[in-house]
């Protein structure tokens, strides 16, 4: 099975690398398929860690041992070719592939230190702790306001509506758009812009107090200016979060993370200081994606 | 010419008229530098030259359709002997009758006046100019269309503008035969009911509480003087279409529910065909099931009780009917559910919530405006179901709401009121077309509240 697999993917390796013209020779597929991963996949202050993961879509693998942490108040990218896997791997986190049937995950994954594919785990409760942004801003089919008071609710988190009151004030405002829904609260989600929409999803999620926010493309699907708004949030979202972002954006990945994971048909091929992986990657495929030459 | 070898004709000439066109287009052509130095593509041309020899042979046709008739009768009647043509409109029109009927070779029962048989011979032989001049005219203008378009056929001859004026007027004349016919079928119920209304007061009709629509025929006969007062008709068709709401509306909601985000793709594929079935049931049978399955068990079951229950009750229909409604409300639901996107499930998920929070906070309100509209669509079936309600529900107009009782609904009324020979002068008769008036304005109602609230929700919710 393993060889088989092995086989396929240098196969694919070897003809997109055929195609771009542009890996050093020296460079053998047969190497990509053991190299360990390149970089800094581990984290002195880890809130998740992932060892081994390996996800499978019934017999077909899309994740291959990868093993990668995410610090405290730190952002990571993920970024890759479309299909590496980045998607499939941030939705591991919070067990969002839970609902695709045929999909099996093994290899462990910790937050704080607790297994989150543990037996006594209970999915709802670790979906609060690890919230989820999407690519497409999809506000419920409710008020603005109910759209943010959704989770706290259901999760029972306040007492009263004062409680909850303040609970969606907060969460608007950390998302950056309290004052701009402040006089409409009970107006439908819906009636918002893309990047409003995008803003009141990140709102939602943060309303649940989540420890960790995963975000897959959360700007795809949003203008420039949309999408520099909701940079710059990230980027204040970060002193009490984790977060782990998708992007097809490689400037978006620069501007936003603190460090920068290449992932590769699957495979984590390196991670490192955001910095370091745009002006010195070490792999020769990193390299090659970054300079625009596949991908 | 009959009808049909004249379609055939036509059908025949513009085909020919088609190929014309298509060779007149290549043949300017080619002169010009190419089928790209055309206007149009020659098919455009080529569906020109056939409209145009289609359409003047139709036009001739239709207006002879109509004023033939007319003209021919005219024509009859004023070489008719004189004591017969100063007869009066009424009796000229038997008369006329009679000569028809002797033309077609019809009977008369007493020997045939030699006054009719001349009249007679001079309709058959107006038939027959007619024919042949229809036959000479719709030829013409095909052949007079086709011609002119030929002619006109030149690389600058904007075709296919004017080919697809031509389809949106025939278009739209397709989709203003619909709205017409709705008009024509409203007025018709309309004037009816007017009528109905200038001999029973619509105070009676609207407000009052006995129905018993017999006549007296002889001005001596006992016991039927006609009461026309419609309420417990309405309450009947009221107290049933409620019934079945009552069942079909949480029965298909919930089964819809299940099938769509719980059942396993396995079990769906067989489920969700098995309740379309149960839509597909001509409702005569599921008369006799309410009739000889259901109303008894309700009368044995209510006497049990101590209930006293009616061999024919208002329950049997409805809880039938209901069943009955299950599928439309199930399959509409279903159909809406499986319309919200799964974004809205991830998010939802995404936030911890369990599958039946995401169901009952996100999903339905999502899809309410089609859940709404699938039960607006059940309750209009409800109240015009008939063959249920006469088989289950009995004709007795009981002005009740104890549904253990037999009751009438307007549907049946209708039915009963019109079955049999009828002379359409009478109230009772009229009736009937009263109901059908209350009934379609009911249905409606029905239906704007239902655009209402759809639209409402719509703005809230996409």
């Amino acid at each position: 099975m393993i060889s088989t697999l092995s086989f396929v993917h240098s196969g694919a390796v070897k003809r997109g690398l055929q195609a771009s013209g542009a890996i050093p020779s020296r460079f053998t597929v047969g190497d990509a398929a053991v190299q360990p991963t390149v970089g800094e996949p581990f984290s002195d202050q880890a809130r998740m860690s992932c060892r081994q993961v390996n996800v499978y879509y019934g017999a077909k693998q899309s994740i291959i041992d990868v093993s990668l942490d995410i610090g405290r108040n730190e952002v990571v990218a993920m970024i890759g070719p479309s299909g590496c896997g980045k998607s499939t791997f941030i939705r591991c986190l919070n067990r969002m592939n839970d609902t695709i049937p045929g999909c099996r995950v093994d290899g462990t994954i910790t937050l704080d230190g607790v297994d989150i594919y543990g037996k006594e785990i209970d999915v709802v409760p670790l979906r609060a702790q690890v919230g989820m942004v999407f690519q497409k801003p999809n506000p419920f089919p409710k008020s603005i306001y109910q759209n943010v008071a959704y989770g706290p609710k259901i999760h029972g988190l306040a007492q009263s509506r004062a409680e909850l009151d303040e609970i969606v004030e907060t969460s608007l405002r950390r998302a950056g758009l309290w004052d701009e829904v402040k006089d409409r609260l009970d107006q439908p989600g819906t009636s918002l812009s893309g990047g409003q929409q995008q803003r009141l999803c990140i709102a939602r999620t943060i309303a649940v107090s989540p420890e960790v926010i995963l975000m897959d493309e959360p700007c795809s699907a949003l203008d420039p200016i949309a999408t520099s708004v909701i940079e710059d949030l990230i980027g204040e979202l970060k002193s009490q979060y984790s977060i782990a972002i998708v992007t097809h954006s490689m400037q978006q990945a620069a501007r936003v993370s603190q460090r920068t994971a290449y992932l590769h048909l699957g495979k984590l091929l390196e991670v490192g200081q955001t910095e370091r992986i745009f002006t010195r990657p070490r792999h020769p495929l990193t390299e090659a994606y970054i300079t625009g030459r596949f991908g | 010419m009959t009808t049909s070898t004249f379609f055939l004709a036509i059908l025949v000439l513009s085909a020919a008229a088609y190929t014309l066109g298509l060779k007149r287009a290549m043949a300017v052509a080619k002169p010009a530098g190419g089928l790209s130095r055309l206007h149009s593509r020659p098919a455009h041309y080529a569906t020109l030259t056939a409209l145009w020899c289609a359409l003047p042979a139709l036009a001739v046709f239709s207006l002879w359709l109509a004023l033939e008739p007319v003209v021919v009768k005219a024509l009859v009647v004023a070489d008719l002997p004189e004591e017969l043509s100063r007869l009066s409109t009424g009796r000229l029109n038997l008369v006329y009758n009679d000569i028809k009927n002797l033309v077609a070779g019809n009977f008369l029962g007493t020997a045939a006046d030699p006054a009719l048989a001349a009249a007679a011979a001079h309709y058959r032989q107006l038939k027959t100019i007619s024919q042949a001049a229809l036959a000479v005219l719709v030829l013409t203008g095909a052949l007079a269309g086709t011609v002119v378009v030929h002619r006109k056929i030149k690389p600058t001859l904007r075709a296919r503008n004017q080919v697809e004026t031509i389809f949106r007027v025939i278009l739209f004349l397709c989709s203003s035969i619909a709205v017409f016919t709705t008009v024509a079928i409203v007025l018709s119920v309309l004037f009816e009911a007017i009528r109905f209304f200038q001999s029973v007061s619509p105070g009676e009709f609207f407000f009052g509480l006995k129905w018993s629509p017999q006549l007296a025929i002889r001005a001596d006969q006992v016991g039927s003087s006609g009461a026309f007062g419609a309420i417990p008709v309405f309450l009947g068709t009221v107290l049933i279409s409620a019934i079945a709401m009552t069942v079909a509306a949480p029965t298909g909601l919930l089964a819809a529910i299940y099938l769509s985000e719980y059942a396993g793709p396995r079990l769906r594929a067989v489920a969700k065909p098995l309740m379309e079935i149960l839509a597909g049931i001509p409702t005569v049978v599921y008369g006799f099931f309410a009739a000889l399955t259901v109303a008894p068990l309700i009368r044995s079951g209510g006497s049990l009780l101590g209930l006293e229950a009616s061999s024919e009750s208002a329950l049997a229909a409805g809880l039938v009917m209901g069943i009955m409604i299950i599928p439309f409300v199930s399959s509409l639901s279903d159909d809406v559910l499986n319309a919200v996107p799964q974004s809205l499930r991830d998010g939802s998920y995404g936030l911890g919530a369990t599958q039946s929070e995401t169901i009952r906070q996100v999903l339905i309100p999502a899809a309410l405006p089609g859940i709404v509209g699938g039960l607006l669509l059940g309750v209009s079936r409800a109240i015009g179901e008939t063959m249920i309600v006469v088989m289950a529900a009995g004709l007795a107009a009981n002005l009740t709401v104890n549904p253990l009782q037999a009751v009438t609904t307007v549907t049946v009324q209708i039915v009963t009121l019109l079955v049999g020979d009828q002379e359409f002068d009478s109230p009772k008769t009229l009736a009937a077309f009263a109901l059908g008036l209350v009934l379609f304005v009911a249905t409606l109602i029905l239906n704007i509240i239902a655009l209402y609230i759809v639209r409402k929700y719509r703005e809230q919710y996409e």
